[in-house]
C-alpha cells in the first residue's frame, strides 16, 4: 500500500522494478554505481544523491558506471537505445548536457522521424536541475526549456514522490527519448508511494489545489512555492487553483484552458529564466486560446534573466518565493481597465 | 457543569486517512428539531463530500463549527439538548469544543484500524477492523471499489460490531491477480479473510459484485454466515448497465472516468476531484487493468448481465436471515431486482443511487443491524 517515501526512495524504486520486470533496462552514469565518498563497493552511495543506491549488486552487470566523459556515455546509451535495450543515464547536472546536444537533439530526437517510425530510442536521460544548493552559476539551471523546444523529445519535471516513480516508470517504458528533471532541493521531500508498479501517462497535468479565483500554472520546485503561496491567500479569501504540469512536452493544453475559462486570471510560476521558459509558453497559449475569458493581463513570476549567483544571499532572492507569487496574485486579483 | 442531558454532535470519521473534516454547509439551524437520520450539515474531507445525519433526536441548541472551519476528528461540531437545559449550561460546553477544534489534529492522531494483510492462497489480501466486542460484520465491495466504500459505515457499525472492511483480489491494496476472475476466487478471499480474523461466522455485507461474492461464500459454507445485507447485489436479473461497467475498465483519464463514475450516484456533485483522482491511481497500478477486465467477463454476457444469484442463495439453503437494499435511483442495476431476490426483507433507499452505503448511510447502518438483529 502506500507509504511515504521520499522523492530520491521513489526514483529508487520506480528503477529497481522496471530493472525487475525487463531486463533490457539498465542503468549507467558517473559514480551510479559507487559514489562520491563510498568507501567501497558495498557501501556505495549510488550516484551523486543517492538515487541509484543499492542496485549494482541487486542486477549485476547492469549498472554500469562511466567515465566523466557526458558526450561519450550519452551517446553510447541513445545507441543502446536504438539497439534494443532501455537505458536510463544519468547525467548529473543538466548544465554539463551542453557537450552532448548532437547526440540529444540531432540524433535521439530525430531517429524515429526521419527513418519513418521504422526506428525508437527508447532512452531516458535522468538530470539534477535548479538553484539551491549553494552550487553557483554552472550547476544550477533550469534549461528544460530548452529541451521543450525540440520536437522529438519528452521532458518530465515531477514534483512529488508519487509522481517521480510513475512518471519515471512510464519514462523507462516509453518508446521516445525522455528528459527526466529531477530537482535538487525536492529528494527528501516524503510522501505517499503505492508499492506497486504503476505508470503516469505523460501529458497529464496534476490540479494539486482547486480554487475558483486565479489559477496558478506551475511546475517542478515551484508547485511546492504556489502551493504555500495558495495556502496564504486563501486565509484572505482569495481560493487559488494550482496545476502542476509534471510534463513540458507533451503540455496538457486543455486542463490549463479550462481552469483559466472558470477562473478568468493567470499567474504561471516557473523557476527558470524568463525569456522563452515554460512561463511564456504558457502565458501565449491561454493568451491565443482563452483570451475571451481573461480578466486581467497575465502575470508571470520567475527567476530573473541572470545567471544563478554564488552568493547565498542573492542565491536566495534569486529564487521565486511564496511572497512573490501572493504579489502576482494580488496584482491580477486587483487590476481593473 | 456538564448536563448529561446535553448530546453533542461530532465530526464523524470517515475512512481510516480522515483527520480533518470541513464543514460546507449547515442543513440545520440553532432552534430546529431534529429527528434520528435527519441532514445536519455537508462535510468535506480531503476524499470526498458527504452530509452528516443525526444520530440523536432533539432540539439543535448551538452550533459551534463555522461554515469553512476544519475540524478534528470526534470534535464537537454542535449540541442537541432540551429545551429546559440552561443557557450556561451549553456555553460551557461550547467553550470546551471550541478549545478542541482550535487546538486543530492532536500529534498522536492516526488511524483507529490498522490494515492488516492475510496470504490467501498465495495473494497477499489486505483488510481493515474497527471495533473490539460483538459479532464479526465483513464489508465486501464491489467492482472497481475498495474497503473504502465502506469509509461511512464501519466506524458507526464498530461501536456494537468487529467490523472488517477487505479489498478483494484485484482491487484496493490487494494483490491484483484475479485468475481467471471467477466470483470463486473472490469468495476464497472472503473466507480466508474470515480465517485470518479467526471468525468461525459472520455477517456477510456485501454491495454489487461484493454482494454476488457475499452469496457465493454462503453457498459454498452455509455455517460461516450468520446473516447477508446484499447492496445493489450483482446477479439477479439480466438488466445492468454495460456501458457503465466497460466505461470504468477502459477509462483512462480523468476526463473519461469522471462521468462514468457519476453514474454510480443520485448526486453526482458527491464525485470530487480527489475522488477520480484517487479511482484514476487505482486503475494505473499494474495488473489493475488486467484484473478488471478478466472481472468484467464474469459480469458480463453480452450486454446483459452473467451470474445466477438466485441459485447461489438457494445454495445456501435458507436458514439465514437476508435483507436487500437498493437505492431508488440506481442507474446501474436496476431497483426492480429486489423483488428477485427470494424471502428477503427490502429496503428501497429514496434520493439513493448504486451506492446508498455511501449516499443514505444511516438507513444502510440500520438495516444491517435489524438484519444482525433477526440472525440467531
Amino acid at each position: 500500500m502506500a507509504r511515504n517515501i521520499t522523492y530520491r526512495e521513489a526514483l529508487n524504486e520506480a528503477l529497481a522494478q522496471e530493472m525487475e520486470r525487463d531486463e533490457t533496462v539498465i542503468v549507467m552514469g558517473e559514480d551510479n554505481a559507487g559514489g562520491a565518498g563510498s568507501p567501497g563497493e558495498d557501501d556505495a552511495w549510488g550516484g551523486v544523491l543517492g538515487v541509484t543506491k543499492g542496485l549494482y549488486h541487486k542486477f549485476p552487470g547492469r549498472v554500469l558506471d562511466t567515465p566523466i566523459s557526458e558526450s561519450a556515455f550519452i551517446g553510447a546509451a541513445i545507441g543502446a537505445a536504438t539497439a534494443g535495450l532501455r537505458p536510463v543515464a544519468e547525467l548529473m547536472f543538466v548544465d554539463f548536457m551542453g557537450v552532448c546536444f548532437d547526440q540529444i537533439y540531432n540524433q535521439a530526437a530525430k531517429f524515429r522521424y526521419m527513418f519513418g517510425g521504422k526506428a525508437v530510442t527508447p532512452v531516458v536521460i535522468r538530470t539534477m536541475y535548479g538553484a539551491g544548493l549553494r552550487a553557483a552559476a554552472q550547476h544550477s539551471q533550469c534549461l528544460y526549456p530548452l529541451f521543450t523546444h525540440i520536437p522529438g523529445l519528452k521532458v518530465v519535471l515531477p514534483a512529488t514522490p508519487y509522481d517521480a516513480k510513475g512518471l519515471l516508470t512510464q519514462a523507462i517504458r516509453d518508446n521516445d527519448p525522455v528528459i527526466f528533471f529531477e530537482h535538487k532541493a525536492l529528494y527528501d521531500l516524503s510522501g505517499p508511494v503505492p508499492e506497486e508498479g504503476y505508470a503516469l501517462p505523460f501529458g497529464e497535468a496534476s490540479v494539486v489545489r482547486e480554487g475558483g479565483d486565479v489559477t496558478i500554472v506551475t511546475l517542478g520546485r515551484m508547485v511546492h512555492t504556489s502551493l504555500e503561496a495558495a495556502g496564504q491567500l486563501a486565509g484572505e479569501g482569495v481560493q487559488c487553483e494550482v496545476i502542476d504540469l509534471r510534463t513540458t512536452s507533451p503540455l496538457d493544453e486543455d486542463t490549463v484552458l479550462e481552469s483559466v475559462e472558470g477562473t478568468g486570471r493567470l499567474v504561471v510560476v516557473d523557476e527558470a529564466h524568463p525569456r522563452c521558459n515554460i512561463a511564456t509558453d504558457i502565458s501565449a497559449l491561454v493568451a491565443r486560446k482563452a483570451f475571451g475569458a481573461l480578466r486581467a493581463p497575465i502575470e508571470m513570476v520567475t527567476a530573473p534573466h541572470t545567471p544563478v549567483p554564488f552568493s547565498n544571499a542573492l542565491e536566495d532572492i534569486y529564487i521565486p518565493d511564496a511572497q512573490r507569487v501572493v504579489n502576482a496574485v494580488k496584482t491580477v486579483t486587483g487590476w481593473s481597465r | 457543569m456538564t448536563d448529561a442531558r446535553i448530546v453533542p454532535v461530532t465530526m464523524p470519521k470517515w475512512g481510516l486517512s480522515m483527520q480533518l473534516g470541513k464543514i460546507t454547509a449547515w442543513v440545520v439551524a440553532e432552534g430546529d428539531e431534529v429527528k434520528v437520520g435527519d441532514d445536519l450539515a455537508d462535510i468535506e474531507t480531503e476524499k470526498i463530500t458527504g452530509t452528516l445525519e443525526a444520530s440523536d433526536a432533539g432540539t439543535v441548541r448551538r452550533i459551534i463549527a463555522r461554515v469553512g472551519e476544519d475540524v478534528p476528528v470526534s470534535g464537537t461540531i454542535a449540541l442537541i439538548a432540551p429545551a429546559d437545559v440552561p443557557d450556561d449550561a451549553l456555553d460551557a460546553a461550547v467553550l470546551a469544543a471550541r478549545e478542541v477544534i482550535d487546538a486543530g489534529v492532536p500529534d498522536d492522531a492516526g488511524g483507529a484500524a490498522e490494515l492488516q494483510t492475510a496470504d490467501v492462497g498465495g495473494r497477499k489480501i489486505s483488510y481493515a477492523g474497527a471495533g473490539q466486542d460483538g459479532d464479526v460484520i465483513l464489508l465486501v465491495h464491489g467492482y472497481g471499489g475498495d474497503r473504502n466504500s465502506w469509509l461511512f459505515l464501519q466506524e458507526p457499525l464498530a461501536a456494537r460490531h468487529r467490523v472488517y472492511a477487505l479489498d478483494l483480489p484485484g482491487h484496493g491494496t490487494s494483490a491484483k491477480d484475479v485468475g481467471g476472475g471467477s466470483i470463486d476466487v473472490l469468495a476464497g478471499a472472503v473466507t480466508g479473510v474470515l480465517d485470518a480474523v479467526g471468525a468461525g461466522r459472520a455477517h456477510l455485507v456485501g454491495h454489487s459484485l461484493g454482494g454476488a461474492v457475499a452469496l457465493a461464500v454462503a453457498a459454498r459454507d452455509p455455517g460461516r454466515v450468520a446473516s447477508l445485507t446484499l447492496i445493489a447485489p450483482a446477479g439477479f436479473g439480466s438488466e445492468i448497465n454495460a456501458g457503465y461497467l466497460r466505461g470504468f475498465a477502459d477509462a483512462q483519464t480523468r476526463r473519461e472516468l469522471k462521468p462514468v463514475v457519476g453514474q454510480l450516484f443520485a448526486d453526482e456533485s458527491l464525485v470530487t476531484r480527489q475522488l477520480v483522482d484517487d479511482l484514476l491511481a487505482y486503475k494505473r497500478l499494474d495488473g489493475v487493468d488486467t484484473a478488471l477486465h478478466a472481472l468484467l467477463e464474469t459480469l458480463l454476457d453480452g450486454d446483459a448481465q452473467r451470474g445466477d444469484s438466485a441459485a447461489l442463495l438457494a445454495a445456501a439453503g435458507g436458514a439465514v436471515p437476508v435483507t436487500v437494499v437498493w437505492g431508488r435511483a440506481d442507474r446501474i442495476i436496476p431497483p426492480a431486482q429486489a423483488e428477485s431476490v427470494p424471502g428477503a426483507v427490502r429496503h428501497v433507499i429514496e434520493g439513493a443511487g448504486h451506492m446508498p452505503h455511501m449516499e443514505r448511510p444511516a438507513e444502510v447502518q440500520a438495516a444491517i443491524e435489524e438484519t444482525i438483529a433477526r440472525s440467531t
